[in-house]
């Protein structure tokens, strides 16, 4: 109740929470964007999601250590290095089971993803690790408000990415064919879509988006080997509410997501932070589906 | 015929493995540690300890048991960082290896899996990595801690908050405290802590943040800590606690006088490449520090044991190193002291025991808890760790606010 009265006390802490739910929820929006590609394309769930994120970091903090570079610069190549590795894994393992029942997706990733977690934690260790790129803070309303000039670009670097892959599936040949497997594959097949080849394409598109927003992570948060769960949980919750092949409404409700954890945390604490915005897709899927029941028309 | 075969060569192996252990000069102790996993950090640095106690007793001779002496050996193996895979081990150690000493693993999960298990068989560990304190609220009869208990970890920063009142010509029961702590049952020990002590001064709590496992960010509770305004912010919650306090409270422009942290080390808080130097001024809390000055015959002062390990392993030990030598030099002195390598008066013995180590002062009570050393607060200093706290240990003067 406390918390609740110094919101209205000092206003401007809405403003603040507002803003950086905005910013952290724009980083959960780039992992959803693959999530809902793999998910509405190929019907797979992929539980591994978390785990390219943080390989990402990973390769942006090795770069950072190794050669100094900025992980805005190793952000292109650590999206290059998990697209290859996206498309390895699909040619080993996901390949087999598109098209199977979906519980077998959830294993198959699952299993892949504590694969990556134990590789990580024996390439890296299991330490926490993080980039210290020493950017200064915007200063707003008096002093109030802060916005870190580092969680700013990785905003603009999301907004960027996903302006590029609306584009990139609206008009590019892929994108095209991208679009048309996930509308039917079958037909897609009939009309000279090499499906093998796309279903490939997407799975390492997803794996290059997760890689990107592992860049952004390292430079604003820290990392470490076992963290990927948190990634995956908030993609698989984004993609639930945005709905499947749904761009521009991932990247809303990643915003959404982000802000409204924000408040949750701080009028209810840290420890309900989660548990809010879990009962929230609840509420949500309820009022959604009963919605939808007037809405569905039956043919008697 | 295979299955002969194989069965031939397991009764072998068993065979030589048993005589092994029951080899009449050397004693083994058993252990499970962390080498691979989440924990294998602090699971080598536990080894290392171990290690290094073992050889320096043996290269003393070893351990005087009556009118026979005896060389010391550790029988290892890898937990994984997983609870069961370390009550499976304790059992596979105690039956098959025939282990009858134990030596504790990394942290206070994997000990809370172990303890059941030594205490059925009735053989004692003495543990050095599990400071939780419900490990020692269950009548356990066989298992000792030769460290401080985890609501003691930040006690001693609200003393010290509160002295620094009394410093500014204001009363402890003016200083208002924000705590964050991360929901496991490791750092609710050391909010207890914290809470404890603040009440008894009359401090006012004003956030008292309990945040997820899987807490990515901060801010939510750093806003309510810069609105509030406190004068001393006491957060745990694991190396990745840790480092984002220290990444995001400059960012956030949140000031605090006073700062208190636990695992600095792990999070690597004075690495300038990860942090800068945004941790400069952040007070943390330690189990030992290389300056003490306690000493013991075996290592001689915690410098030399300093030494001798930077010698040996190439980096300075961190405290669960330091703490897990003390584990093994204890094991040495009971079984010398009992005088037999029987568990039972081995245990008398290590229930007994009132020593000073390189590492602390070592005297348990009823429960297995040492009660006999206290934790250490050290500040950052230029990149470096100084004690400042209990003053009695200070090698340096508490530099305040912070930074």
């Amino acid at each position: 109740m406390d918390n609740l009265l110094l919101l209205f006390q000092a206003p401007t802490i809405l403003v603040q929470l507002v803003v950086d739910g905005l910013l952290v929820g724009a980083i959960f929006a780039l992992a959803a964007y693959g999530m809902a590609l793999v998910w509405g394309v190929m019907n797979i769930i992929n539980i591994s999601q978390g785990e390219y994120v943080i390989l990402g970091g990973y390769i942006s903090y090795f770069l950072y250590r190794q050669f100094g570079l900025h992980p805005l610069l190793s952000l292109p190549i650590a999206g290059l290095v998990l697209f290859l590795l996206g498309v390895l894994l699909y040619r080993l393992v996901i390949h087999r089971i598109v098209g199977r029942d979906m519980f077998i997706s959830l294993l198959a990733t699952f299993g892949i993803s504590i694969l990556l977690q134990q590789l990580m934690n024996e390439l890296f260790g299991p330490d926490v690790v993080s980039v210290a790129v020493d950017m200064p803070t915007w200063y707003f309303l008096d002093n109030t408000v802060t916005v870190p000039t580092a969680k700013l670009l990785a905003f603009g670097v999301v907004l960027a990415i996903a302006a590029l892959l609306v584009v990139g599936l609206r008009y590019s040949r892929l994108g095209q064919a991208i679009r048309a497997t996930a509308q039917n594959a079958r037909a897609a097949r009939v009309l000279g879509v090499n499906t093998d080849r796309v279903y490939a394409a997407t799975y390492g598109l997803n794996a290059a988006l997760c890689g990107m927003a592992g860049s952004l992570v390292v430079m604003i948060w820290v990392i470490h080997p076992f963290i990927g769960l948190t990634y995956t949980v908030r993609s698989f919750m984004i993609v639930i509410v945005a709905g499947l092949g749904n761009l521009p409404g991932v990247f809303a409700t990643g915003l959404g997501l982000g802000a409204l954890e924000q408040i949750a945390g701080f009028v209810l604490g840290a420890e309900f932070q989660s548990a809010f915005v879990f009962s929230l897709l609840v509420v949500i899927l309820i009022v959604r589906n009963a919605w939808l029941r007037r809405r569905r028309e039956y043919l008697s | 015929m295979n299955m002969r075969i194989l069965r031939l060569a397991l009764a072998a192996v068993l065979f030589v493995s048993g005589t092994a252990f029951a080899a009449n000069d050397t004693i083994v102790l058993g252990a499970a540690v962390s080498l691979t996993g989440k924990y294998s950090t602090a699971g080598t640095h536990t080894k290392r300890g171990y290690d290094l106690a073992v050889a320096l007793i043996n290269q003393r001779g070893g351990v005087k048991v009556g009118d026979k002496t005896y060389k010391i050996a550790v029988q290892y193996y890898d937990d994984e960082s997983t609870p069961a895979r370390a009550a499976e081990l304790a059992e596979r150690l105690i039956k098959r290896d025939g282990v009858r000493f134990m030596l504790g693993p990394y942290s206070s999960g994997l000990t809370k899996a172990m303890a059941p298990v030594t205490e059925m068989y009735q053989v004692p560990m003495i543990e050095a990595n599990g400071a939780s304190r419900t490990l020692f609220d269950k009548g356990y009869k066989y298992l000792f801690a030769v460290l401080s208990t985890s609501e003691q970890y930040l006690q001693e920063a609200i003393k010290l908050a509160a002295e620094q009142a009394v410093k500014q010509g204001k009363k402890p029961s003016d200083v208002r405290v924000a705590v964050a702590t991360e929901n496991d049952p490791f750092s609710q020990d050391i909010r207890a802590g914290v809470l404890e002590n603040a009440k008894s001064y009359g401090m006012k709590i004003v956030v008292d943040d309990k945040f997820p496992r899987d807490l990515s960010d901060m801010s939510s509770t750093l806003v309510k800590v810069r609105a509030l305004r406190p004068d001393v912010f006491v957060a745990s919650g694991h190396s990745k606690g840790a480092a984002l306090v220290t990444r995001q409270m400059p960012e956030m422009k949140v000031k605090v006088p006073m700062v208190a942290l636990t695992h600095c080390e792990s999070a690597q808080l004075t690495d300038r490449a990860k942090f800068g130097n945004h941790a400069e001024g952040t007070l943390c809390a330690s189990q030992w520090a290389p300056t003490m000055t306690y000493r013991d015959d075996l290592f001689g002062s915690a410098a030399d044991y300093t030494q001798l390990f930077e010698k040996t392993y190439g980096y300075v030990p961190p405290y669960q190193a330091a703490e897990s030598s003390a584990a093994v030099e204890i094991y040495a002195d009971a079984i010398h002291r009992a005088g037999s390598l029987d568990p039972q008066k081995v245990r008398d013995a290590i229930a007994a025991t009132d020593m000073q180590t390189f590492y602390g002062n070592i005297r348990f009570d009823a429960t297995g808890k040492n009660v006999a050393k206290p934790m250490v607060l050290r500040q950052i200093q230029n990149g470096a760790y100084v004690v400042v706290a209990p003053s009695k240990w200070a090698t340096g003067k508490l530099e305040w606010p912070h930074p």
